[in-house]
């Protein structure tokens, strides 16, 4: 079709479309990093504990 | 003893499968994506509104798909005790939330350009608004107790007796008339939408899964070394 | 019995109830719980007049008529035994034509037409994309609505 203009407009839908998607890789992402930076920093106090007792 | 073992199995399989897991989901994931921006043809008689269906579909498939793990996980910790069940239930749920609110979203901005609204109490609705506030309550009272195996209980009774909420998110549309429309893909005589928008939503929908078991392995790996960081605490 | 054949009764009982429970509720409330009537419920309920209400159907064809100023319309909601007349003053829906399923919210007057306050389109659960319904309609296989848009509750 006509080029990035029209993909951008989503027929003129765009106000619902581009929303629609952000919304979900927002969610989807802010729990990905919830899940994995929680993760690594319970790693790292585990090494963090573990180094503690064998020095 | 069997208890521990399983903890520890865990850990040593869920390290050698989450590379995989996450590797898979992003390929998906952006599979996914390109083929529902790019490939997929726009609707007969919604255009390019349809596309919001790629995230919206797949979302609403995982808010009931993963009630019904934290259902079946919080069944297992009440009758049969397991030790990675109610830690299961507990870090799927905050997923699950989260995919409700996505399809929640998705559908009202799918419904204003379609529909000429953005909300309607309708059963279709209505429940998945119900199940988005049992995932909240629910994640609310496993925190609400100071014994955490008191708060695990009371979730677990309460994410089973929510069940019966999803045969009423299923079947809304063929028992009440609904402004939302029938099922189009899991349905009898077949699906009612071409396969050239089915399978990038079958795409996306697998991409969403795999996203959710790769994030609820990640959680529980989390978890059980908290557990095992408050044991060394204790014995320090 | 062994303390997790126990529970495991429990479980299965309480829920087996809690879902009866609900199916007797649901039933009981299932009135209540449509979103909308067909005009065929309208004249086998006797809905009172001048009470607001929502009415499903398709719009019924060649019903669809401007009136002189332009915003109003008319037009018949059908579920293809009965028919309710509609006047509307207001936007409609990308989605509304003849033929598509809708949903009208508003009030009935005595002589029968109900004034729209709201008016809704109602899509069905096919998707596909304008090719197909082409080759379709060449082929004198195309529906205009799969299955009725409106139920009757």
């Amino acid at each position: 079709m006509a080029g990035i203009g029209h993909f951008l407009a989503m027929g003129g839908y765009a106000i619902f479309v581009w929303p629609a998607f952000a919304i979900a890789a927002l969610v989807m992402a802010g729990l990905a990093v919830q899940s994995v930076a929680g993760y690594r920093r319970r790693r790292r106090e585990l090494a963090r504990l573990d180094h503690e007792d064998a020095p | 003893m069997f208890r521990m073992a399983n903890p520890a199995r865990f850990m040593r399989v869920s390290a050698a499968v989450l590379p995989w897991c996450a590797g898979a989901t992003a390929l998906l994931l952006a599979g996914a994506l390109i083929l529902a921006l790019f490939v997929a043809p726009p609707d007969y008689q919604q255009g390019e509104a349809v596309r919001i269906m790629y995230v919206h579909v797949p979302a609403a498939y995982m808010a009931s798909l993963v009630y019904v793990v934290v259902a079946v996980a919080s069944a297992v910790a009440l009758i049969w005790r397991h030790p990675l069940a109610d830690i299961a239930a507990q870090e799927a749920a905050p997923l699950g939330a989260g995919f409700t609110l996505i399809c929640l979203v998705s559908g009202s901005l799918w419904g204003e350009p379609m529909w000429g609204t953005w909300w309607v109490w309708d059963a279709r609705l209505t429940s998945v608004l119900v199940l988005f506030f049992l995932y909240l309550g629910y994640i609310a009272l496993i925190h609400a107790f100071d014994d955490p195996t008191r708060g695990a209980k009371a979730g677990a009774v309460l994410a089973l007796v929510g069940v019966v909420n999803l045969p009423i998110i299923k079947f809304s549309v063929d028992w009440w008339s609904t402004l939302h429309q029938p099922e189009s893909i899991f349905r009898l005589g077949g699906p009612t939408i071409a396969t050239s928008m089915l399978w990038p939503l079958g795409v996306m929908a697998l991409g969403f899964t795999l996203f959710f078991v790769t994030l609820l392995l990640v959680r529980m790996r989390s978890r059980l070394l908290a557990a095992k960081i408050r044991a060394l605490r204790l014995a320090a | 019995m062994t303390r997790k054949r126990r529970r495991l009764v429990f479980v299965l009982a309480g829920m087996v109830l809690l879902a009866g429970a609900a199916a007797i509720v649901l039933s009981a409330l299932s009135d209540n719980l449509v979103f909308f009537y067909s005009p065929t419920d309208l004249v086998t309920k006797h809905v009172p007049d001048g009470r607001r209400l929502r009415i499903g159907g398709l719009v019924a064809d060649h019903s669809l008529h401007k009136a002189a100023d332009e915003k109003t319309v008319t037009f018949d909601v059908t579920d293809e035994r009965n028919q309710v007349a509609v006047t509307y003053t207001g936007a409609l829906p990308d989605l509304f034509r003849e033929g598509q399923g809708v949903v009208v919210e508003g009030v009935r007057e005595p002589n029968g037409t109900v004034m729209a306050s709201t008016v809704l389109a109602k899509h069905d659960e096919r998707y596909m994309p304008p090719e197909v319904v082409d080759a379709l309609k060449r082929a004198g296989r195309w529906q205009e609505n799969a299955a009725t848009a409106a139920k009757s509750p």
